[in-house]
C-alpha cells in the first residue's frame, strides 16, 4: 500500500487518538474502551509504517502518538494516603530487617567508634581536641551545663522552632549524605559512619569529664533513640548502593546498582521521617530544664524500647506480597 | 491496570517490581542507526517506540536555570523571613533543606517530569522504559545529585555524561531514568496536491531510496528554491529526469511514490 492511501485510510482513528490524548482523561468511563483499542491500532499503525519504510516524517508523528498513549495508560496512579501509611507501618520495618546485614555492619561501624572515642576521651581527656578545636568544645561546654538556661542550645534566644528547623536541615542532610556517599563504593558511608560517631563519643566522653553527665544524657536520651537508629539505617542503605557496586554477582554493574538502589531508597526514606521525629523532640522537648534528669532518662529508655520494638516487631503479621520479594536484594 | 496481583497500594514501588512486564533493568540499548542517538524501548505490544535522550549541553543548560531558580527562593526566604524574627529563621531553615535536597522531587513527581530548567529546554525526566518518572526514583536521582557534583561543578556528573551509552549522569544510571526530549520537532507536510501529476520513476529503486526521495517530498516547503534545486540537480541523472525544471520533476516523481 502505498503512503498516502495508508494515511487517508487511517487518518480519522489517528486524529480521534490525538484528541483523546489532549482532551478528557482516558480513564473516564466512557473513554476507556476505546482509548486502549485505538492505541493498540495505532501501535500497530506504528510497527506497519516502519517495516513497510514510510517518510520519517510519519513514523515521527506515529511514534509521538504511540509514546503519548503509552505513558497515559502505563502510567501509575499511587494512593498516596494509604501507602504512606503501609510503608511506616509495615513496609519500612520489613525493609530494615531484610538488610539486617548491612544495618549490622553500619551499627558495627558507628557504634564502635562511638563508644571507642569516648573511652578514649575519658581515660585521656585532651583527645577530644582531635575531633573539635577547643572552640568547639567550649561552646559544648556553655550548652550542657546545669546552670544554663536552656539546655543544649548555643543561644538562649533561638526559638524552640528556629531549633527545629536547623534540626531539620542539619540532621536530615547528613542523612541524605550518609546514603549519597555510598556511590562511592560505600567508602563515603563508612568515611561519614566513623565521622559522626567519633564526634558524638568525644562530645559524650567531654560532657562526663566535665562533669555534665547529667544535663547531657537528659538532653539526648529523648531523641536520641530515633536519630541513632537513624543514622544507622541511612549509613546501612549508603553500604548497600556500595555493595551493588562492588558485588554485582551476576548482574552488570549497572543493573546490579540499580536493584541495591531500589532496596536503598526506603530505607533513607524511613530514616528521614525518624530523623524528623527526631528533631521535634529534640526542639521541644530535650531542652526543657524545668523537666528532672530522671524522667528524662525514664522517657529515653522508653522511646529506645519503642524503636527497638518497632524495627524488629512491626509488620510481621503479613505485610503487602510486595514486601517479600526485597529480600532477595541483601543476598547480593 | 497495574495495582493487580498485589494486596493494596505501595508506596515505593519501581515500574517492573513485579515482573509484569518482562522488562530488563537497562533497556537493551539497540542503537537505531549509527548516527542517531535515539533509543528504542520496547512496548507490552510489541511495538517500538523511540526516545530521545537529551546531551550534555541541553541538561547542563537546564541545570543552571534551575540551579538559578533553587538558590533565588533560598535567597529569597531568606530575605523576607529575616522580617520575622526567630520563628522565620525556623521557617528558612526547613525551606532551605526542602530546596537543597528535594527541588527536583517536587517538579518531577508533581509537573510530568519537568523542572522549570527542564521544561524551558523542552527535556523530560521518565523511566527507562518510557513511562512517567515515579516517587522512588526520582528521589534516588536526587539525593545522588550530591554526589554528582563532585568534586566541583558537577564534573562527576559530566563525566558519567560522556561515558555513559545515553547520557546518564549516575543519579540517572542508579534509578534507571533517561532524560529526554519532549516532543520532536513536529515535521511539515508539503502539500501533496501541489504534485499531483503522475510521473513514474523511470528507475528501479529500492527500499531507501523511495523513503530519501519522499523524506525529500515531505521536507521541499522548509528549502528554499535554490536549495531544491540543488538537491533534485544531483539525483536528475540516476534518475534519468530530463526536464528542464529537475525538482519540480524529482517532486512529481516522489509524489507518485507516496501515492495518493
Amino acid at each position: 500500500m502505498r503512503q498516502q492511501t495508508f494515511e487517508t485510510i487511517r487518518a480519522e482513528e489517528w486524529e480521534a487518538f490525538a484528541r483523546q490524548l489532549d482532551g478528557a482523561d482516558p480513564a473516564s468511563q466512557e473513554g476507556a474502551g476505546t482509548f486502549a483499542r485505538r492505541y493498540q491500532s495505532l501501535a500497530r499503525d506504528l510497527a506497519v509504517a516502519r517495516s513497510r519504510g514510510y517518510s520519517r516524517r510519519l513514523v515521527t508523528r506515529l511514534n509521538e502518538l504511540v509514546l503519548r498513549g503509552h505513558n497515559r495508560i502505563y502510567a501509575r496512579r499511587v494512593g498516596y494516603g494509604a501507602a504512606v501509611r503501609e510503608f511506616v507501618l509495615a513496609g519500612f520495618p520489613i525493609r530494615v530487617r531484610s538488610a539486617w546485614r548491612f544495618v549490622l555492619a553500619s551499627s558495627l561501624l558507628f557504634a564502635g567508634s562511638l563508644v571507642g572515642m569516648a573511652v578514649t576521651v575519658l581515660v585521656n581527656p585532651e583527645w577530644v581536641y582531635s575531633v573539635m578545636s577547643a572552640e568547639q568544645a567550649a561552646a559544648l561546654e556553655a550548652m550542657y551545663d546545669p546552670s544554663a538556661s536552656v539546655i543544649g542550645r548555643e543561644r538562649a534566644s533561638d526559638s524552640d522552632f528556629a531549633m527545629f528547623g536547623f534540626y531539620v536541615m542539619n540532621n536530615v542532610g547528613i542523612s541524605f549524605q550518609l546514603f549519597a556517599s555510598g556511590l562511592l563504593l560505600g567508602l563515603g558511608s563508612a568515611f561519614y559512619l566513623v565521622f559522626n560517631g567519633l564526634h558524638i563519643g568525644a562530645a559524650a566522653g567531654h560532657m562526663v569529664n566535665s562533669g555534665f553527665t547529667d544535663t547531657f544524657s537528659g538532653f539526648v536520651a529523648g531523641h536520641g533513640p530515633f536519630e541513632l537508629s537513624a543514622i544507622v539505617i541511612s549509613g546501612a542503605a549508603g553500604l548497600m548502593l556500595g555493595y551493588g557496586l562492588l558485588a554485582p554477582g551476576t548482574m552488570s554493574r549497572a543493573a546490579s546498582l540499580q536493584r541495591a538502589a531500589r532496596e536503598a531508597v526506603p530505607l533513607v526514606l524511613g530514616a528521614a521521617l525518624m530523623l524528623l521525629v527526631a528533631a521535634f523532640v529534640e526542639a521541644f522537648w530535650s531542652s526543657i530544664s524545668a523537666i528532672g534528669t530522671p524522667v528524662k532518662h525514664a522517657v529515653g529508655a522508653a522511646l529506645w524500647l519503642l524503636v527497638l520494638a518497632y524495627l524488629v516487631g512491626a509488620g510481621r503479621a503479613g505485610g503487602s506480597p510486595a514486601d517479600d520479594t526485597s529480600g532477595a536484594a541483601a543476598e547480593g | 491496570m497495574r495495582n493487580g496481583p498485589q494486596s493494596g497500594p505501595v508506596l515505593l514501588e519501581w515500574p517492573d517490581e513485579h515482573g509484569l512486564r518482562p522488562q530488563p533493568l537497562l533497556n537493551t540499548p539497540i542503537r537505531v542507526s549509527g548516527v542517531d542517538t535515539a533509543f528504542r524501548v520496547e512496548t507490552p505490544e510489541g511495538t517500538d517506540i523511540d526516545l530521545h535522550p537529551a546531551g550534555f549541553y541541553a541538561r547542563s543548560l537546564a541545570f543552571l536555570i534551575d540551579e538559578s531558580l533553587r538558590w533565588s527562593i533560598i535567597l529569597g526566604t531568606f530575605a523576607v523571613t529575616g522580617l520575622l524574627g526567630v520563628f522565620g529563621r525556623g521557617l528558612a531553615l526547613i525551606v532551605f533543606f526542602l530546596c537543597y535536597w528535594l527541588f527536583g522531587v517536587a517538579f518531577e513527581v508533581l509537573n510530568d517530569g519537568m523542572t522549570p530548567g527542564k521544561r524551558y529546554q523542552g527535556l523530560q525526566v521518565v523511566h527507562g522504559d518510557g513511562t512517567p518518572i515515579t516517587l522512588p526514583a526520582s528521589l534516588l536521582r536526587n539525593l545522588l545529585l550530591w554526589v554528582d557534583l563532585l568534586p566541583v561543578f558537577y564534573v562527576a556528573g559530566i563525566v558519567t555524561m560522556s561515558l555513559s551509552q545515553h547520557f546518564r549522569r549516575l543519579g540517572d544510571l542508579a534509578a534507571g531514568t533517561l532524560v529526554v526530549y519532549r516532543r520532536q520537532p513536529a515535521a511539515v507536510d508539503t502539500d501533496p496536491a501541489a504534485h499531483a501529476t503522475a510521473a513514474p520513476p523511470r528507475v528501479r529503486l529500492t527500499e531507501a531510496e523511495q523513503r530519501v526521495l519522499i523524506d525529500f517530498l515531505e521536507r521541499a516547503d522548509t528549502l528554499t528554491e535554490e536549495r531544491r534545486a540543488e538537491l533534485a540537480g544531483m539525483v536528475a541523472v540516476p534518475l534519468e529526469v530530463t526536464d528542464d525544471d529537475a525538482s519540480r520533476a524529482v517532486l512529481a516523481l516522489a509524489g507518485t511514490l507516496r501515492g495518493g
